[in-house]
């Protein structure tokens, strides 16, 4: 349900960068979204698609790359991926260490857009 | 035809707009003095309960006023304030969550200046008001034990983006299948710093403890 103000602030950013770059249109904006979220890709399209009617990126595709949830281990460094579906207590696979924070796996970028 | 595209970078986090206005809330908060807990949860978790019982434990020695989120009613509101605390009803007219810019507006409308805590009782659901930073010092979940010991695998992150956890209606857990164990071990997999209480908001088990340790934790930020 969230989805709205999300794509709002979308296309918001990507119109803010069109004006700058004097573009004619935005044929694809490619995000980064973190595996934390839980925003569905088919469901952001289609608001896209509503809220962009008329404007320079009407008709433009996201395309959504999914970055992975990454720990980095307090005791020695070492980052690795975690699965959050499996609720299993993760485990540094360098040192064994069991007290971890999160690097990655919350993010809301715009990468880049491909524009005419 | 492809001729003539270009690739432009952008690199913007989508949601740097409420983030922003979220740190500078926060700073202005902190400044007057007032913390401000994001409470979480799915509908019929025991929000309001829970506030309520909390209430009783904790006005004595804070002043505390409730802004209750709810898409639409003021039922929350009309409870806490006939139990004796100052409440503002946000009616969020289909919104899923709350931002920082409407967390400011109601705040702003309660004179926030004047508490020591100011509780948030954000839209009942797990999934939306876990996006959206609020300008809170501490955000807190509650989960019941009638939701089922599985909720940390299928709402991964708001049990990521809380600080501290609530297990409600623990009077239930012999009328249920919910394995506390594995419960706790799948909310620190994901947020391992998370400070998890037992509770009970009807019958009261539990709840000194948390109101002594959050009565606590706001006596750290404000002093």
């Amino acid at each position: 349900m969230h989805e709205l103000p999300v794509i709002n602030s979308i296309l918001g950013i990507v119109l803010k960068h069109a004006a700058i770059n004097q573009v004619k249109k935005i044929m694809a904006i490619h995000l980064q979204v973190g595996a934390f979220s839980d925003l569905d890709d088919m469901c952001m399209q289609q608001y896209f698609d509503y809220v962009s009617k008329g404007s320079l990126a009407d008709g433009a595709k996201l395309v959504i790359e999914r970055i992975p949830a990454v720990m980095r281990c307090t005791a020695c460094g070492h980052s690795f991926e975690i699965n959050l579906k499996d609720g299993t207590k993760p485990v540094c696979s360098e040192c064994g260490g069991e007290s971890h924070s999160l690097v990655s796996g919350r993010e809301y970028t715009i990468k880049n857009m491909e524009v005419l | 035809m492809n001729d003539g595209v270009r690739l432009i970078e952008v690199k913007e986090d989508i949601l740097a707009d409420n983030t922003l206005m979220a740190k500078n809330l926060n700073a202005e908060l902190t400044g007057t003095k007032t913390f401000l807990m994001n409470l979480m949860a799915s509908p019929g978790a025991g929000k309001t309960t829970t506030i309520l019982a909390t209430l009783e434990r904790i006005t004595k020695d804070l002043k505390v006023g409730v802004m209750e989120a709810d898409i639409d009613s003021k039922v929350d509101a009309e409870k806490i304030a006939a139990a004796g605390t100052e409440a503002i009803q946000i009616r969020t007219g289909g919104f899923c969550h709350m931002d920082a810019t409407m967390v400011r507006t109601g705040l702003e409308a309660m004179d926030y200046k004047r508490f020591d805590l100011v509780i948030l009782e954000n839209v009942g659901n797990l999934v939306c008001p876990a996006e959206f930073e609020t300008g809170a010092h501490m955000n807190a979940m509650i989960l019941s034990v009638p939701e089922g010991d599985d909720k940390p695998l299928k709402y991964p992150l708001m049990f990521a983006v809380c600080q501290v956890l609530l297990v409600n209606k623990t009077d239930f857990l012999e009328l249920t299948d919910f394995n506390m164990d594995v419960f706790k071990q799948r909310v620190l997999a994901i947020n391992p710093e998370m400070k998890i209480f037992e509770i009970s908001s009807r019958t009261g088990k539990g709840v000194d403890e948390w109101a002594e340790w959050l009565t606590a934790k706001v006596k750290s930020v404000i002093g």
